[in-house]
């Protein structure tokens, strides 16, 4: 497998108040060409953050890119210049948003919008921008494009402007799309047109999906492989389907079992809504020469308060970074 | 284009199409009286200084009968200044100077207010620290008398005038340009536009300033106002030019004469309190269609 997109030992660091925190603390991950991967975690686990430092926008202050590299067939892009990375950003790699209803300009139409990205990267004239721009529009699936594309965003359901944002981010063709939380802000219905879309677009155009959620069944519709976060830090990565039905890190077992099912949930073993007690650990314990999950995890050690665990290789393609795995045998109760 | 398919139909948004902004803002303005009749007023101020010279002839600098005529005397309907000069003449032809000096030295520092505003606020750090103590400094100037230092020193011509008023007004722009540079620049469609390539310049022109311009455009109305009164503060205290009829020109000229023949201030003044009033008529109807908030009270 050759990596299209390689991000090795990165960390990124913010300063605070309290010090200097790593907000994505010697992550690794591969992404292959087409390939659909997902990176899965609680609110404040550094998945946008891990987008961002992709894109190279990391606000700055109070982010710093410590250390790493993150590789795009082969470029450093931590190296890459300004002027490099505003080629890169929306025409190699580009990023849907969670909110579709504040992501777009509200001045301009949405073909100007398409438009202008067209425009920008691939030097079209007006003309051929726009004709594009429809054809665009017509692959995400928004009915009569011709006359859309005048529509300004306001004038668009919050469906139809993430259909725009797609459309926006695979305009250029890119190698790899980032769908940061993309149907959160979307109606359930909503969500599964657009996770269809979004494969079928990225089919299409072959673009590699990086889907940050935190929601399993997201994954379980969307993902090839799975990369689960905690605290900034990668605690298991594997294939969905051996993730999903052997899942050896604690924490992911607790994101299984979060996910509310409308039948089964009503049974005598199963009563209550799944939940992981605590929460994510506020950014200034990030960094912390433990096992960061520790004071939620029910399978805790001594050990795990005293050292970072260490990366299990327990398939050649599932990995797991705990000092207690669970037994493989031991199936969700899903 | 009118035949759709019952499928097609029943795609269109079922609720009544929304209109562009634009048209929505122009609709907001026509239903708005107070500011229609601004309008109305300015339209027609405007077009008597503009054409009216054509149309009234007299040369406002000539001496055409004895001074101080009363209004109405001898045909000349607002009466004759205190050169016996023709005032209906010179509230006409100096509509001009006023409005040109009003609306250029609005632009200029509508012009310097947005520079320092957007860049303040895009770039942050020291240079909004640097721009924005420079924008203090302008703010605790005491205008007037900065104004007439300029024009003292460097001349009354009609450009410098223009440039003493122009300077010393870009403040609030600035400011409020900033303010909405601060809010835009932290919305979701700025990083948006940012992670699909835009540059700084794109983001600045394209992205934010495009979104923060209404309350730019209805600080730059009432600026129009602000530059016309200015320009008569400066001529009433004798800083105009004199080759330049204007109708602050008019009563700096008759100022001594105030008390005995007050009708020679009382004209000019008139036209330039219509002129501002409904400058700022038009500016709170642009305030109250441009703002969202105030909407459908």
């Amino acid at each position: 497998m050759t990596a299209l997109l390689s991000v090795k030992n990165l960390t990124v660091e913010f300063t605070t108040r309290d010090g200097i925190a790593p907000v994505i603390d010697d992550l690794s991950f591969d992404l292959a060409p087409g390939e659909t991967l997902s990176l899965v975690g609680e609110s404040g686990c550094g998945k946008s953050m891990t987008a961002l430092a992709i894109m190279g926008l990391i606000p700055s202050p109070p982010g710093r890119v410590a250390s790493g590299s993150i590789s795009l067939a082969g470029e450093n892009l931590l190296q890459a210049s300004e002027t490099r990375m505003r080629a890169v950003r929306g025409n190699e790699i580009s990023m849907v948003f969670q909110e579709p209803m504040t992501s777009l300009n509200p001045v301009f139409t949405v073909g100007e919008q398409i438009g202008e990205t067209l425009r920008r990267h691939q030097g079209l004239t007006r003309r051929q921008a726009k004709a594009l721009s429809i054809e665009m529009l017509d692959a995400v699936q928004i009915p009569l494009p011709a006359r859309r594309i005048n529509d300004y965003p306001h004038q668009l359901s919050g469906g139809m402007r993430q259909r725009v944002m797609i459309a926006i981010a695979l305009a250029c063709r890119p190698k790899v799309l980032i769908a940061d939380e993309p149907t959160t802000a979307l109606d359930v219905t909503v969500q599964a047109q657009i996770f269809d879309l979004m494969r079928a677009v990225g089919k299409e155009t072959e673009a590699a999906i990086i889907l940050i959620t935190h929601d399993m069944g997201s994954v379980a519709e969307m993902a090839e492989r799975v990369v689960v976060m905690y605290a900034g830090r990668k605690i298991e990565e594997g294939y969905v389907d051996d993730i999903l039905t052997r899942p050896r890190h604690p924490y992911t077992r607790g994101l299984i079992a979060c996910v509310p099912h409308l039948l089964e949930t009503v049974s005598a073993e199963r009563p209550y809504l799944q939940e992981i007690p605590g929460m994510v650990p506020p950014l200034s314990d990030f960094g912390f020469m433990g096992c960061l999950f520790a004071p939620r995890c029910d399978r805790v050690e001594t050990l795990c308060w005293q050292e970072k665990p260490k990366v299990t290789q327990i398939t050649p393609s599932q990995s797991a970074a705990c000092w207690n795995l669970q037994d493989a045998k031991v199936r969700v109760d899903a | 284009m009118t035949d759709y398919s019952i499928q097609e139909r029943s795609l269109q948004p079922t609720s009544a199409r929304v209109e562009h902004p634009l048209i929505e803002t122009a609709r907001m303005f026509a239903g708005n009286r107070a500011a229609l009749s601004g309008l109305a007023m300015l339209f027609i101020i405007v077009v008597v200084s503009l054409a009216g010279p054509w149309f009234y002839p007299t040369d406002p600098f000539e001496m055409v009968w004895s001074p101080f005529s009363p209004p109405g005397a001898k045909g000349f309907l607002l009466g004759t200044d205190y050169l016996g000069r023709d005032l209906l003449a010179q509230i006409i032809h100096g509509g001009r100077a006023t409005l040109a000096v009003g609306c250029a030295a609005a632009l200029l520092s509508v012009f310097i207010g947005i520079t320092f505003g957007a860049l303040s606020g895009f770039y942050r750090g020291w240079i909004e620290e640097t721009l924005m103590r420079i924008t203090e400094f302008f703010q605790v100037l005491p205008t007037l008398l900065f104004s007439m230092v300029l024009v003292a020193l460097f001349g009354a011509s009609l450009g410098m005038i223009t440039f003493a008023i122009g300077i010393v007004s870009w403040t609030g722009v600035a400011r409020i340009t900033r303010a909405e540079f601060l809010k835009i620049r932290e919305l979701e469609y700025v990083t948006a536009a940012r992670s699909s390539g835009a540059s700084n310049t794109n983001l600045i022109f394209r992205v934010i300033l495009p979104n923060s311009l209404p309350p730019i455009i209805v600080q730059a109305a009432l600026l129009i106002g602000f530059a016309i009164l200015f320009e008569a503060g400066l001529s009433f205290l004798g800083l105009s030019d004199a080759n330049v009829m204007s109708w602050g020109a008019i009563m700096g000229n008759n100022r001594p004469y105030i008390l005995l023949h007050g009708f020679t201030i009382m004209y000019p003044g008139l036209a330039i309190f219509l002129t501002v009033l409904s400058i700022s008529l038009i500016g709170d109807g642009l305030n109250d269609a441009l703002n969202p908030k105030l909407r459908n009270r």
